[in-house]
């Protein structure tokens, strides 16, 4: 496990071709990691007929709303968390 | 009553679903297609679906129920929920981490799923339809005041939303907030308040009933 609780990471804002889960709208993102789910498989690869391993180390990160929608109406404290890879994160500086 | 109702020898218009969606038609195709490459077997599907039309909201709702009389089974299902679940005798389902979430006077938390529509199957029933539209999908992340306010829930002002986005292995259940008013129910009773969607997080519990004088 590369990160920890608490730790401010920013989302990969690659482009990836095929299946992935790392969803458009927190692609270069700020967030902070919420909770380390631990090891699981990688559906990059398990979506086309692979085992999935190595597996990927699986983080639940929050985000400020504000940050990921630049006209979000709601208060200042509404976050919105997601569930990402690993190889999906960089150290944010 | 069948105007060919008699003898006869000439055939009749097979029974067909005349206009069967095309999704539909295609999740035949790929299920014929995935059976023929022995991928599944056909017993694999019935299973599939026997399993889930099996499951209830009723599961999840004794989960909410047990938390709400029993604060250190509350700290053992927000520590562990598939734990928590298999404490009851639930199944949790295939997922290997079942997260709870509490809902409190200051913190109102929903699910939604943006990439396709995973859900707490095995604790909640199969998903209702909005829950896999593409308006609730896109709007629950992006509005999701607007979108609790269309399923009436009314949150004031300072109330936090969190919106947890299950776009992995994990799955979410939210704990609504104990409706006022229930002191002296039995967990049974209370279970019965606890709705799919308030364990969605786009409700709160029904209300009880007022007790006759």
């Amino acid at each position: 496990m590369r990160y920890r609780p608490g730790q401010r990471v920013r989302v990969a804002a690659r482009p990836h071709e095929g299946h992935h889960r790392t969803p458009g709208y927190v692609k270069g993102k700020i967030c902070s990691v919420h909770r380390v789910h631990g090891p699981f498989t990688n559906p990059e690869t398990r979506a086309y007929g692979m085992d999935g391993l190595p597996k990927q180390p699986l983080y639940l990160v929050g985000f400020a709303q504000h940050d990921v929608w630049p006209d979000y109406r709601g208060q200042g404290d509404d976050r919105i968390y997601v569930d990402l890879f690993e190889h999906w994160l960089e150290e944010a500086e | 009553m069948n105007e060919h109702d008699h003898d006869h020898d000439h055939s009749h218009t097979p029974i067909t679903n005349g206009h069967e969606p095309a999704a539909a038609e295609r999740a035949r195709a790929l299920e014929r297609l995935l059976v023929e490459k022995g991928v599944i077997g056909r017993e694999d599907v019935r299973e599939g679906i026997d399993w889930l039309v099996s499951r209830s909201p009723a599961d999840g709702a004794r989960i909410v129920a047990r938390a709400w009389v029993d604060p250190t089974f509350k700290q053992r299902l927000l520590a562990n929920a598939r734990g928590a679940a298999l404490e009851l005798g639930l199944d949790p389902g295939p997922s290997r981490v079942v997260v709870a979430v509490e809902n409190t006077e200051a913190v109102h938390h929903m699910v939604v799923c943006t990439l396709c529509s995973c859900y707490p199957k095995a604790l909640l029933g199969p998903p209702p339809d909005w829950y896999k539209s593409l308006p609730y999908r896109s709007r629950a992340v992006s509005d999701p005041r607007g979108v609790l306010s269309e399923f009436g829930v009314r949150l004031e002002d300072d109330v936090e939303v969190r919106v947890l986005d299950s776009t992995a292995d994990i799955r979410y259940l939210v704990i609504p907030r104990r409706p006022a008013g229930c002191e002296t129910m039995s967990e049974e009773e209370l279970a019965a308040l606890v709705t799919r969607d308030s364990m969605i997080g786009v409700a709160e519990p029904a209300a009880p009933a007022p007790v006759a004088s």
